[in-house]
């Protein structure tokens, strides 16, 4: 940030500024979920804030402050491979927590699952019924 | 302007880096202290962006998306072991 800011530049430092503390408050965020939240299902849903939507603050506070059009489609693939990761590895891990019993199944609403693990358990093929 | 968002940034940064140790320390579960490593990590990687942000630079871009892919193989590599070891043990 320019110390002598003025006219578009203390906008684009403004921007920035709040760009970097909401960001920074997406990761207190989480945190606070995590510690709050009841089980592993929910704090799931917390622990992505900081990982999407904290990173696309954090890289459009650093484009911001670059001021040049090549660095957009670098930070942009960054945040994209971050975006494809994400869902993968909340997949894998809400699987092996479903699998191993984790979390409070009486505070589930619905669980569509439980009828797909009890046909596979009797011996059926998931996608072979009639 | 930059030193207050610098210390406001840092101050969050380390409140928020606190609770997720603290729920790596606690959690009751293995998954919930991956889950938590995985939230330390992202802190980490917003700390650095921060960094690049306030003093102009792209040193750390690439640090940044090798964040991404040690986060995602280590939850991916942990999930998966667990899943084979609870199995295990409930079989025998």
């Amino acid at each position: 940030m320019s110390p002598d800011a003025s006219g578009l530049d203390l906008v684009i430092d403004v921007v920035t500024a709040v760009f970097l503390v909401v960001g920074a408050l997406m990761s207190l965020g989480a945190a606070i979920g995590l510690l709050r939240f009841p089980d592993l299902m929910s704090r799931m849903h917390a622990a992505t804030k900081p990982q999407v939507l904290g990173l696309f603050l954090m890289l459009a506070a650093i484009g911001l402050q670059m001021r040049t059009w090549w660095v957009w489609p670098v930070l942009l693939v960054a945040w994209i491979f971050q975006l494809l990761t994400a869902p993968v590895s909340a997949h894998m891990v809400g699987r092996s927590a479903y699998r191993t019993k984790h979390g409070h199944r009486e505070k589930l609403t619905k669980d569509e699952l439980e009828a797909v693990v009890q046909r596979a358990a009797a011996g059926q093929e998931p996608g072979s019924e009639k | 302007m930059k030193e207050i968002v610098l210390v406001v940034t840092a101050v969050i940064l380390s409140l928020a880096a606190a609770g997720a140790i603290i729920r790596i320390a606690v959690g009751p579960s293995l998954l919930d202290r991956v889950l938590a490593s995985d939230v330390l990590l992202a802190i980490l990687g917003a700390a650095l962006a921060i960094d690049m942000a306030l003093n102009r630079h792209l040193n750390n871009l690439m640090l940044l998306v090798a964040l991404a892919v040690i986060g995602f193989i280590g939850s991916v590599t942990v999930a998966r072991f667990v899943a084979e070891r609870r199995e295990q043990s409930n079989e025998s």
